[in-house]
């Protein structure tokens, strides 16, 4: 029997994890993905908001505030890249300045550091805006942050402190016995006292194996292009137009490793899993950026992709018990700015609400950190040439565009969250997310990835747990 | 730091051409520095014949063909190191590279020789609309994992684009029991060589849909379907035109890009074909940077790869020995009218008897003549009755109609007027 059964692996999950792993609580944490952070919080705008937008007294004001202003030590604990590199929400007509006056009180409102720069002085911040910009909104404590290793790192943290994680588990039902809840995968039974519903699309779905309920989450997607990175830089600012009820609108944004974002779309979509692209809403997105940014790129183009947000009916944030089991907790409709809310939310969850349910006794041997990353690619030649002399494989580069070395490949193999794809391999260490997309590296990866885990080649995942990148083994002629 | 005369990025054929030629010119101080566990490049995956028709007049393999050069390198005792990238390369000719074997190396080099070769377009960088799962590839990975490594990538395969990769792996996979179902190019046209529309497609009734596009990839884990369109003018998937086809594999050859990154990375002005933009020396507007084969334009034939790199080694070294001395005075060389972009962008004349200009055409076209066009005068008319894009020209000029060498020439398509 376990103290506490999370569902659902993403940021909020991981999060919440890492913070339940304070305290001499057993956590056990269900996925249905193949990986941790696979579906919404891998493919989001990866911004750490300011806080600016969400309509003060809400949730979302709440939680995006706490979240951005942890988010400095939260990163250096998990030794995730983060860069506050300030926003910028811009006005390109006359008309749209009032507005700008009115994000400024929300940010006063919110405790959100802002204030509203002249056109010229946005002009001399980003050389590349529109020329007609009329003013901006900055917001110096947002940024960006590496969503995936976020994620990662937050459960590989919590991992290290004693949290266990079943990968490729999808809840099918949920049962109050007596005292506690018993969980039921496609794979197997588990028990617990405490339920923890952070199921992200299907939250409601989760929600509904318990007890009625009156809110429901809906897929709302958002498209998105991917610049390389290139010498200059090109913004240096996370740039949003003016916010509409289709959210924050289409932004343009440099990403902590050097790559540029364009998007995203806003679509409501009935399919949760339905992560298509589509030409004629990409199209859309490009016009629309153009406002902001007129001469994008967009020859550096290496990738698009989308993701649902998790939109709840409510319009904020569902973080609380059910109202049929208070041992059964509702972490529900995180959308943006959810990747920035999720270690506030997560230590929320832990101290308030499970706090309330199970006694919190902290661990004496509790550490906050994870094994640090090293990257090469970020080394001088003296450290690279020791590191190298220590490991030879940090010399042995696997991905030529992203500079990855084998090293780096085999250190995150030797992490506590198993890695089960290419996929995996690339959230982490970057391989394969150059301007070839892994046309060099995928093979070498895969032939890796067997060997590492002892697995047959055919046997090796892209991203979900039956995606095979060969189909067999070449025969020879017989005869 | 060490020392060395030429450093060659790069050691498949124009790395290892470009080794000869320096070293045949005089210069024997050289360093190839390749990636890879093996020389040859990208020829090892290309087990199909067809290699050396021009350089050896017989037909090889493509790891043949690279056995060749690789000799040729090892009876000069050209040095040269395996599994070793190049992370930086600095204005003042300081290369350095990173292997397991030496950690981290940097060299003090005269001239650089660039022999990077090119990458493939990849999905991404054309945003194929659907769903994103396993199973899409480029030719180069399916030729790769099948050829190398041993693994055939699927059982049903569509092609998009009819680059040459792509022709040769339609048949590679059918040889090995695929079912190809079809290629789609979105030019009204094919971009492959002739005789590989003939050889890799006709023989084997795999149908080419022309002026088609991928317009959905459908599929959650692998790719489990297609859906290819008829694209208008503009290239816009036209409605109502939609076919599928029920397939685990789409194999992309959508173009191949110059990968040039170490020198875009330093600022070396680049041309027209993503290449540096560079002399007829095949010096950059860098002194001392050269750059040859698939990194300076994407070649159609592994014969003209090498030549051209010869070349380039020869200029590398006399510049090393001092004797090739940039001149004030040059011509700059632009792609006009119905061409691509033309190698070289600039020329000095040096007492050559012709000069060579490298190009694509943008369309297949009949009856027309290359203009060359130098300070507003017609100085050469060369009748083409048929010119394709997936053909590289190579047109010898003699250099005396260039009259002083200075100035603008414009080499264009012309259309021959009907009579």
């Amino acid at each position: 029997m376990k103290h506490v059964i999370i569902i659902g692996a993403g940021a909020v999950g991981s999060f919440i994890a890492r913070s339940l792993s304070r305290y001499q609580l057993d956590v056990l944490v269900l996925e249905k993905e193949n990986d941790v952070g696979d579906v919404t919080s891998m493919a989001n705008s990866a911004i750490a908001h300011s806080g600016y937008d969400p309509v003060p007294g809400t949730k979302k004001a709440y939680f995006n505030v706490r979240g951005n202003r942890m988010m400095p030590q939260v990163t250096e604990e998990l030794d995730v890249p983060f860069m506050q590199c300030g926003t910028l929400t811009v006005a390109i007509e006359d008309q749209q300045l009032p507005m700008l006056k009115e994000l400024l009180e929300r940010s006063k409102e919110n405790d959100v550091p802002a204030q509203i720069l002249s056109a010229n002085e946005v002009r001399a911040m980003e050389p590349n805006i529109n020329p007609e910009v009329k003013g901006a909104l900055l917001c110096p404590t947002g940024g960006i942050v590496n969503p995936f290793l976020l994620t990662c790192n937050a459960m590989e943290n919590a991992m290290d402190n004693g949290v266990e994680l079943k990968l490729n588990e999808e809840v099918v039902s949920i049962e109050k016995v007596d005292d506690h809840f018993k969980v039921t995968t496609k794979n197997g039974v588990y028990e617990s006292k405490v339920v923890i519903n952070a199921a992200g699309l299907y939250s409601d779905k989760i929600a509904a194996m318990v007890e009625d309920i009156d809110w429901s989450i809906r897929p709302r997607k958002g498209e998105y292009y991917v610049l390389d990175h290139f010498e200059w830089n090109f913004v240096n600012h996370v740039l949003f137009p003016l916010p509409s009820e289709k959210g924050k609108g289409i932004l343009v944004t440099m990403t902590t490793s050097g790559n540029y974002l364009v998007g995203p779309s806003s679509e409501w979509v009935d399919d949760k899993d339905d992560v298509s692209t589509d030409s004629l809403t990409l199209a859309n997105v490009k016009e629309q950026a153009k406002m902001l940014v007129p001469n994008i790129p967009f020859q550096h183009q290496i990738r698009v992709y989308s993701g649902n947000r998790a939109t709840p009916s409510t319009h904020d944030f569902i973080i609380e018990n059910s109202k049929k089991y208070p041992e059964f907790i509702n972490v529900a409709g995180i959308e943006s700015p959810g990747l920035v809310s999720s270690p506030a939310i997560g230590e929320y969850v832990a101290k308030e609400l499970v706090g309330k349910l199970l006694p919190l006794e902290e661990k004496k041997d509790y550490n906050p950190r994870v094994r640090k990353h090293l990257r090469t690619i970020e080394l001088s030649d003296e450290e690279r040439k020791a590191l190298i002399a220590k490991n030879p494989d940090y010399g042995h580069m696997i991905c030529q565009c992203e500079r990855v070395s084998l090293g780096e490949i085999e250190d995150v193999l030797s992490r506590s969250v198993p890695i089960n794809s290419i996929k995996a391999i690339k959230k982490r260490t970057r391989a394969g997310f150059g301007r070839c997309q892994g046309g060099f590296c995928q093979p070498i990866i895969t032939m890796l990835l067997a060997q590492k885990k002892g697995i047959d080649v055919t046997k090796v995942a892209y991203g979900k747990k039956d995606s095979y990148i060969v189909d067999h083994k070449v025969t020879k002629g017989e005869n | 730091m060490k020392e060395i005369s030429l450093v060659i990025i790069g050691g498949g054929s124009a790395g290892l051409a470009a080794a000869v030629g320096a070293y045949d010119e005089g210069v024997k101080d050289i360093l190839i520095i390749e990636r890879s566990p093996y020389l040859g490049g990208i020829l090892n995956q290309c087990i199909h014949n067809g290699f050396g028709l021009t350089e050896f007049k017989e037909e090889l393999s493509g790891p043949e063909f690279a056995d060749r050069f690789i000799k040729q390198a090892q009876e000069r005792n050209i040095p040269y190191v395996l599994e070793s990238t190049v992370l930086e390369v600095t204005k003042d000719k300081v290369v350095t590279y990173t292997s397991a074997k030496e950690g981290v190396v940097k060299i003090q080099a005269k001239a650089i020789i660039m022999a990077a070769g090119c990458y493939e377009r990849s999905a991404g960088a054309i945003g194929i609309p659907g769903d994103r799962p396993a199973g899409v590839l480029t030719a180069g990975q399916a030729q790769l994992l099948l050829n190398q490594y041993g693994y055939m990538v699927g059982k049903r395969v569509f092609i998009l684009g009819s680059g040459d990769i792509g022709l040769i792996m339609a048949r590679r996979l059918t040889l090995e029991g695929a079912k190809v179902l079809g290629v789609a190019e979105i030019m009204p046209y094919s971009n492959g060589l002739n005789r590989n529309m003939v050889q890799c497609l006709e023989d084997y009734n795999i149908p080419l849909y022309l002026s088609h596009t991928v317009s959905r990839v459908y599929g959650k884990e692998r790719v489990e379907k297609i859906e290819i369109s008829k694209v208008d003018e503009r290239m816009r998937p036209i409605k109502g035109t939609e076919m599928t086809f029920d397939v685990d594999t789409l194999i992309l050859s959508i173009g191949l890009i110059p990968n040039n990154t170490l020198l875009n990375n330093i600022g070396i002005p680049t041309g027209r074909s993503r290449g540096c933009a560079v002399d007829n020396h095949y010096e950059s507007e860098f002194e001392g940077f050269f750059a040859c084969g698939n990194v300076l334009h994407v070649h159609d034939l592994v014969d003209n790869v090498v030549a051209e790199s010869r070349e380039a080694g020869k200029y590398a070294a006399r510049y090393i020995q001092g004797q090739l001395e940039k001149k004030q005075d040059r011509i700059h060389v632009s792609a006009g009218d119905g061409i691509g972009y033309v190698v070289p962008e600039y020329v000095a004349l040096d007492g050559s008897k012709t000069t060579a200009f490298k190009f694509r055409v943008r369309k297949p076209s009949k009856n027309v003549y290359i203009t060359y066009t130098l300070n507003g005068n017609v100085i050469k008319k060369v009748f083409k009755p048929v010119i394709i894009p997936s053909e590289m020209e190579i047109m010898n000029i003699p250099s005396e109609l260039l009259g002083e060498g200075k100035g603008e020439l414009s080499v264009s398509l012309v259309q021959k007027e009907e009579n």
